[in-house]
């Protein structure tokens, strides 16, 4: 699919406040995505023409990034950690049941469509291991009945508000929004969180993660949600959206700097 | 490190001390100094990306040695390296283990097995064993890039050369790594192919075999070959190749890096246009016609009944009934001696080599010439030209990189967007015939106020920024359009001459058309650059020649306008095939009809031959010594490798054997001779004697006319060292043999004529009023086209494209059509029903076509510009 009228102006938004319209190509690809759930051939196609570039370069792009999809995927991606702390308290057990139960290998998709389970790396909630996140919102701790409990919340829909639809990257729209003002707020937004390391640089020796900067919510817009990081919740409880604020940040950060 | 004055900087090499350039790398300086340091990804000619990690080497730095790629880091001043140590060793041992993990070694089936880079550095740098036991990565193979490339993903090593090759130097970024980890993959966009008319290149860049030239797959084992260096003669532009055959076929070409020239570059066409040399359907025996039919005959007949046509019209009507069209095709001997034969013995001038897409002889020889290293350092290049991508291909990627990399800035003048208009600092789409309007208000002192010649004010203003202030501009000179007259262009180049230290790069890509020139194989001139009355006296006095004609013949428009009306009773056709060939082929077949005895001295029976009545078989490429010239002027020699097909025969024996049947004397009787002549008379190859062109140290050839000095002495540096792994295949390529056994003469004590000075023509009579509802015409040449040659290539005769209507979307909306719609195109000529195609490229009020049937049907070259309309069918 193209991407729509909507989607074409958040990308021209976006090829405008960087130097070159390349750089754009990521934070587009999560829009195409969003739309879609995953990179069409035809919205490869389109991002290509939006940004000047071959259809291969976007694809070669593309396919680097595991979290960017040149496959369809299911309305739900259920990505199971196996990485060092979740193996150690039972994630390829989870990674099996959820193999059985859905009836997919990692990699597949069920046949409604519902669900695409995948294996994982560490996902950086190792405090809560085994875990997994499902459309990049995570739940911790998750024992073989929380998996089946999950699996029917996201079936029934009773878990709408906290697991959006597949590919969207929540923190992306939010930057976006602030952006859309074009280049001088984008600049504005850069100047703040310039001003706010200057003001207080990250203790680098601190256990704890640094918070990472992020640009202020546009006015009229839910403040992020507060860092409940380190609290255990019981799973199908929506785990903090902060955590894929964070990965969404490293990815904006490293997108910047190209 | 403090800003250095010297040149040089010094580094240590292995405990040699050597100059390096500053900026170079280290890979680069070391080899220089005969340390070769083994790499995969590294190419002299594109940016370094430090892929591989073959090329690591010990590097003191502040902290001690540390391993280095040579390949990526730059030289610095006391720089000390250790290419051999064991830590090098062992790093070396451990990347080619590494690379080999997932390689599968299948060299017994492998194209590129025996001329292998990593078969190579293996065998020299590598551990010979690998500790790896596990199961490889297994792709399908091979797989189809392209209508030319197969790519095994199996044996890519991911050097990333393919890759860079397509984005950074063709410009065509589509094939990328795919993947990541050890899930990469070369590859393109699903269903969208690796269409790069550069495709090849990466066949032979590839330092495995893992990208694979499909007409040569499993062809030839490479210690089979024999070769020999020799250049291209598909287009002008002159790429050195090796040329590689085994048991008289030709199997492939390989490019070689002349760096005046082509950089190691060749175009699809050029590479596999080896193809037409091997075919079937080549002439191998004369044909005489009787009757209705073409049969075969002994050389004794055939010429015989040439010998009678030609005398019987000399005798009865004059020599100037006698009419020369082509010669473009043949090397300069060749050229030298037709030029004779028809000058000289047979008394005509109706001489050209130029089929109608040319320029006058005296306009390209004489307008101050530009190399093309000229043109690409620059302060300002101008495009009047066609589009370099279709008919220069190469000339395209030097120009290109001198835009991109270089940052010359370019401004073409061009009826429709070319390959090169989006390097281009501004394109000035004109309205076919008023080049000459906007040449003068791009040079004007005032700005421009109103548009001009369909050019807007803000187009021309930054046209006119991006050229100002530039002292030394080059501009690349051909035809835009075969659909506007040449006196237009001509009129446009003469304004244009006019700047300051102006300097002009032909863009006519016929073959050897620059050496036609030089020759005489053009109305109004004598070989050596000189016009027939200036050299006159010259040639018929000390330089060999029994007669000069009294006035200057016509081209090949008029040439073939009085053929038609039964003015030429005898036309030769050397390697010329006007009925397909000339833009205006309604006239070319009533010529070839018309004229009273036809003879065509060809390698194929192409459509006009058929209708002669007698046909030569003529040598082509590889089956014969010689030289050629290329756009710039460069004479570089020609490679034989096979012999032709039957009893072909090279075309200047042809011309020693017709001239004796004819009761004249060409006076030589080898290629040899023919060269020593050309150097003895022609003012413009005085000093290229065949001893200094088959010195090493000119291996890329020589400019002429030489500087006198360099004529006097040879250069004596030799040739850089040629990198292995930058062109795998041609470690040790010959030169063609030379013979000094025959000394030349040495040149009388004569005033030698003075070369051809360009002057301003006058301006070209004006243009008809173009009427609302009608377009005018431009007619453009792709690279693939329906000739002879493209079409017996099998690998490149699939790729011509069926010609579209192109028109601006504003033109083709009032129709109510867009891309994929039939139109109708009607012109007072023709009228007939094609695609058509919105390009925006194209002007508003312009509509463009390839040339083909049928643009070959609506040309009329008695008119300076063609107005068609479009309609609805
Ligand atoms: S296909 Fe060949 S040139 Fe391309 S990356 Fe692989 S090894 Fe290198
Ligand atoms: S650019 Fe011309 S000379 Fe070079 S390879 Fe192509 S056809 Fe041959
Ligand atoms: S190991 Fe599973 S989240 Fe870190
Ligand atoms: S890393 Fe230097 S040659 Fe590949």
């Amino acid at each position: 699919m193209r991407l729509n009228a909507e989607n074409v102006q958040r990308a021209r938004d976006l090829i405008a406040i960087y130097p070159r319209p390349r750089s754009a190509l990521i934070p587009i690809l999560h829009i195409a995505q969003e739309q879609d759930g995953w990179l069409t051939e035809d919205a490869m196609e389109h991002v290509a023409e939006l940004l000047g570039l071959t259809s291969a370069e976007v694809y070669g792009t593309a396919s680097f990034y595991d979290m960017l999809f040149t496959e369809p995927v299911g309305r739900h991606l259920v990505s199971i950690c196996t990485n060092i702390a979740c193996l150690l308290n039972g994630g390829y057990e989870l990674l099996e049941h959820a193999e059985e139960t859905l009836g997919v290998k990692p990699g597949g998709t069920t046949p409604d469509g519902e669900f695409t389970l995948e294996e994982v790396e560490c996902i950086a909630d190792c405090g809560r291991a085994p875990c997994l996140a499902v459309n990049w919102r995570f739940f911790g701790n998750v024992t073989n009945d929380d998996f089946d409990t999950l699996l029917g919340d996201l079936r029934s829909g009773a878990l709408r508000e906290t697991v959006p639809p597949h590919g969207t990257l929540n923190r992306v729209r939010r930057d976006l929004t602030a952006w859309a003002g074009g280049v001088p707020a984008a600049q504005a937004a850069r100047q703040q969180v310039e001003a706010k390391w200057a003001a207080a640089p990250p203790p680098v020796s601190s256990p704890a993660p640094a918070t990472p900067p992020t640009p202020p919510p546009p006015p009229g817009q839910a403040p992020a949600i507060k860092d409940d990081r380190g609290e255990r919740q019981p799973a199908s409880q929506p785990a903090s959206e902060q955590a894929a604020d964070q990965a969404a940040t490293v990815e904006d950060k490293g997108d910047t700097a190209k | 490190m403090a800003e250095s004055t010297t040149e040089t900087v010094t580094i240590t090499v292995d405990g040699k001390q050597v100059e390096a350039k500053p900026g170079e790398m280290i890979i680069a300086a070391a080899e220089r100094a005969g340390v070769y340091i083994p790499r995969f990804c590294y190419h002299p000619r594109m940016r370094p990306v430090g892929m591989c990690r073959m090329c690591l080497v010990e590097v003191t730095g502040p902290r001690g040695p540390v391993l280095t790629p040579a390949c990526f880091v730059p030289v610095a001043d006391g720089q000390e390296i250790v290419t051999d140590s064991p830590k090098v060793k062992k790093a070396q041992d451990g990347v080619l283990e590494f690379l080999l993990i997932n390689h599968p070694l299948d060299c017994p089936v492998c194209d590129k097995g025996g001329e292998c880079p990593l078969q190579d550095q293996t065998l020299a740098f590598g551990p010979g064993e690998s500790r790896f036991v596990e199961e490889k990565r297994h792709w399908e193979k091979p797989i189809s890039l392209s209508d030319l490339v197969y790519l095994d993903r199996e044996r890519c090593i991911q050097c990333d050369r393919c890759t860079r090759f397509a984005d950074e130097v063709a410009g065509d970024p589509l094939i990328e790594f795919v993947g990541r980890g050890d899930h990469i993959e070369v590859n393109t966009f699903p269903d969208q192919p690796f269409s790069s008319y550069f495709s090849g290149n990466t066949v032979q860049l590839c330092p495995v075999g893992a990208l694979l030239a499909k007409p040569y797959r499993f062809k030839a084992r490479p210690w089979d070959l024999e070769q020999v260096e020799s250049t291209c003669t598909m287009c002008s532009f002159g790429c050195r190749v090796a040329v590689q055959s085994s048991a008289n076929q030709l199997t492939r070409y390989i490019g070689i890096d002349s760096d005046p020239v082509n950089h190691g570059w060749l175009c699809d066409k050029g590479r596999f246009s080896y193809q037409w040399v091997n075919s079937e359907e080549r002439l191998s025996a004369p044909l005489v016609r009787k009757g209705d039919e073409l049969v075969e005959a002994s050389w004794g007949e055939a010429l015989a009944a040439v010998a009678k046509g030609v005398k019987g019209a000399i005798d009865v009507h004059g020599p100037s009934t006698v009419a020369v069209l082509g010669g473009a095709r043949l090397p300069n001997e060749d050229q030298y001696a037709w030029a004779k034969l028809a000058k000289s013995v047979i008394g005509t001038d109706h001489v050209d080599a130029q089929m109608g897409d040319g320029l006058p002889a005296s306009v390209v020889l004489g307008l101050p010439r530009a190399t093309i290293d000229e043109a690409c350092a620059a302060d300002a290049v101008i495009l009047l030209a066609p589009d370099v991508k279709e008919v220069l291909p190469v000339l395209y990627l030097r120009l290109r990189s001198a835009a991109v990399d270089g940052r010359v800035p370019m401004v073409e003048l061009s009826p429709r967007s070319s390959g090169l208009t989006r390097y281009c600092a501004a394109s000035l789409g004109y309205r076919p015939g008023e080049a000459a309007a906007v040449a003068r208000a791009l040079v004007a002192n005032q700005s421009p106020t109103a548009e001009v010649g369909g050019v807007s004010v803000e187009a021309l203003t930054a046209a006119r920024q991006a050229i100002g202030g530039a002292s030394r501009v080059v501009v690349v000179l051909g035809r835009p359009s075969l659909a506007e007259s040449a006196e237009s262009v001509v009129e446009a180049a003469a304004v244009l001459a006019g700047l300051p230290d102006a300097r002009f790069l032909p863009a006519l890509s016929r073959s050897n058309v620059l050496g036609a020139l030089d020759m005489g194989l053009a109305p109004g001139v004598l070989p050596g650059r000189v016009a027939l009355d200036a050299g006159r006296a010259w040639w018929s006095q000390a330089g060999a020649w029994s007669s000069v004609p009294e006035t200057a013949g016509l081209d090949a428009a008029g040439i073939l306008r009085d053929a038609a009306v039964g003015k030429i009773q005898a036309l030769v056709l050397l390697g010329a095939d006007p009925a397909t060939d000339f833009p205006d082929r309604e006239l070319a077949r009533q010529a070839v009809v018309g004229a009273g005895f036809v003879v065509a001295v060809d390698t194929f029976l192409n459509e006009s031959a058929k209708q002669a009545d007698v046909v030569l078989p003529a040598a082509g490429f590889a089956e014969r010594p010689g030289t050629t010239t290329n756009i710039e002027g460069r004479v570089t020699r020609l490679g034989q490798k096979i012999v032709p097909p039957g009893t072909a025969w090279p075309d200047w024996m042809i011309a020693v054997e017709l001239a004796a049947r004819l009761g004249g004397d060409l006076g030589v009787e080898t290629v040899e001779g023919l060269w020593d002549e050309i150097v003895q008379f022609a003012p413009s190859h005085a000093g290229a004697s065949r001893a200094v062109l088959a010195d090493r140290a000119h291996r890329d050839g020589l400019v002429l006319p030489l500087p006198f000095a360099a004529a006097a002495e040879p250069a004596e540096e030799p040739a850089e060292p040629m990198d292995p792994t930058a062109a795998p295949g041609i470690a040790a390529v010959e030169a063609p043999p030379a013979d000094f056994s025959t000394a030349p003469a040495a040149v009388e004590k004569m005033e030698r004529p003075g070369m051809i000075e360009f002057r301003a023509p006058a301006d070209a009579a004006p243009l008809p009023q173009l009427d609302s509802y009608a377009l005018r015409l431009v007619v453009t040449k792709p690279l693939y086209d329906d000739g002879t040659l493209v079409q017996h290539s099998p690998a490149l005769a699939g790729l011509a494209r069926e010609p579209r209507v192109r028109a601006n979307h504003y033109d083709l909306d009032r129709l109510g059509l867009g891309t994929g719609g039939r139109v109708r195109v009607q012109s007072p000529r023709t009228s007939f029903v094609a695609e058509a195609e919105v390009d925006d490229g194209v002007p508003r009020g312009s509509v463009a076509l390839t040339f083909g049937e049928h643009a070959g049907a609506l040309i009329d070259v008695s008119q300076p510009v063609i107005d068609v309309r479009l309609e609805t069918p």
